[in-house]
């Protein structure tokens, strides 16, 4: 098979799997061992998976909402891509937990039908922006932490969550590198941009809090090898945002705020406005495939 | 054509001009008790591509005279485009996209932090001009970032090195 062009190969499709990529979606995680590390409670392993899954596909539902609302379109580009890094690592951590968990749930039961209450993400997370400077801001913290979990993820005695850190660190990498650029970029711009980036991180950064404050699972995780414990990530986490903010000539971080119980559910108005649009399909074509 | 040749033939649903073999994505091929068995790793890990690259092998195997072949993920060790042939480099550059130069090597620490853009030192796919400027860090898919060319005034697309 040979194509002289990109397109001749995408219009010369004879059947429907490589034009509509939602055909036939399966397990991503299909052929690779599964079984849970000694001495780990399988349900802490289900809510630890839920916990990283579940930040990163709300995160992703958030980026994907700037599609067509971004600055540029090289952004939503940009954000499309990052949202759809974060989905990658959210199917395979759904997936792990369903696996697990062995009642049959799988990535789109957790995703489209589980009530808000049964969320495990930081709130961070969910959190609507009020403009591109608010979205730069949490996009930083998010990625900055995440990268940093995701990096000390690697040496885990999980095999599954091994990989997924070794390969969400290369993309969590870029992640962060987007965001710090605009952060220098707004910060380092025009009164104006100068202004409003301030008033984002002032806004945002606080929130923070809840990132490094250990859940038990996580704690019980980490003294077995398999989690991380999020307190150990706060140098690293202050090291990065101290250097973006001095080369963006902003002030330097402003202090955290305590935390508000996203790892055991607690979610705002925010994800009930994320979970009906995001599972509105689903819940009513029970069932449906495309 | 045993069936690894087969396998590796596929072309990439995004990069047609290029193999899977090219890319580095067919982990291994070996007969097993109920047919042949297929190990790929993912590129990016939401690369919707995955999918219909598996459907494609299967295809592919099955109309070489293989039967229904079982495609396998693996996760470890993760792609890096250092697996990219030179022979598949040399195809994405006759495309237009400029092929990746190496990984960069981590060597313990945190994950350091880059502002202000990369290297410049990636070589335009039109002209040769050795310096281009990024104006994207992710352009059409995630695993190229988009370019111009100061000198021929091209944009191009370039495979991150990961």
């Amino acid at each position: 098979m040979s194509f002289d062009d990109a397109y001749e190969a995408l219009t010369d499709h004879d059947d429907d799997t490589r034009w509509a990529y939602g055909t036939g979606f399966s397990d991503p995680l299909a052929g690779v061992p599964t079984a849970v590390p000694d001495g780990v409670d399988p349900a802490d392993l289900v809510a630890y998976c839920l916990m990283l899954g579940d930040d990163a596909l709300v995160m992703s539902h958030r980026l994907q909402q700037w599609v067509t609302r971004a600055p540029e379109l090289e952004d939503e580009m940009a954000l499309a891509n990052i949202g759809l890094d974060l989905l990658g690592q959210a199917r395979l951590l759904l997936t792990r937990a369903g696996e697990v968990e062995g009642t049959g749930r799988d990535e789109d039961a957790l995703a489209y039908l589980r009530e808000p209450a049964a969320f495990r993400h930081v709130r961070l997370a969910e959190r609507l922006d009020d403009d591109f400077a608010h979205l730069i801001a949490r996009l930083l913290v998010f990625s900055t932490w995440r990268l940093a979990l995701l990096d000390r993820l690697t040496t885990s005695r999980d095999p599954i969550l091994a990989a997924i850190g070794a390969k969400g660190v290369k993309e969590a990498t870029y992640h962060r590198e987007y965001a710090a650029g605009w952060v220098v970029r707004l910060g380092d711009g025009t009164d104006v941009s100068h202004t409003r980036m301030r008033a984002a991180v002032d806004g945002v950064e606080p929130l923070a809090g809840e990132l490094f404050e250990p859940h038990q699972v996580e704690l019980r995780l980490a003294a077995a090898g398999v989690g991380v414990d999020p307190a150990t990530l706060r140098t690293e986490y202050d090291d990065v945002l101290a250097e973006v903010h001095r080369v963006a000539t902003l002030p330097p971080p402003p202090p955290l705020q305590e935390g508000t119980g996203g790892r055991d559910g607690v979610h705002g108005p925010e994800l009930v406005e994320i979970l009906t649009e995001m599972q509105e399909l689903a819940r009513a074509n029970p069932g449906g495939v495309w | 054509m045993n069936a690894a040749t087969v396998a590796g033939s596929v072309v990439d649903p995004e990069l047609p001009f290029v193999t899977l073999a090219d890319l580095g994505i067919v982990r291994d091929v070996r007969e097993g008790a109920d047919g042949i068995v297929v190990t790929i790793t993912p590129t990016y890990t939401g690369c919707p591509a995955m999918e219909a690259i598996r459907d494609d092998i299967v295809r592919a195997l099955d109309e070489a005279g293989f039967g229904r072949a079982h495609v396998r993920t693996v996760l470890s060790p993760a792609w890096t485009t250092d697996w990219i042939s030179e022979s598949g480099k040399a195809k994405l550059a006759a495309a237009g996209i400029a092929p990746p130069g190496a990984a960069p090597r981590r060597t313990g620490g945190p994950v350091p932090l880059v502002l202000g853009g990369r290297s410049a030192a990636v070589t335009c796919p039109h002209c040769g001009h050795g310096e281009t400027e990024q104006l994207a860090a992710f352009s059409a898919t995630a695993c190229k970032d988009l370019r111009r060319c100061p000198a021929c005034r091209e944009p191009f697309e370039h495979v991150k090195e990961i």
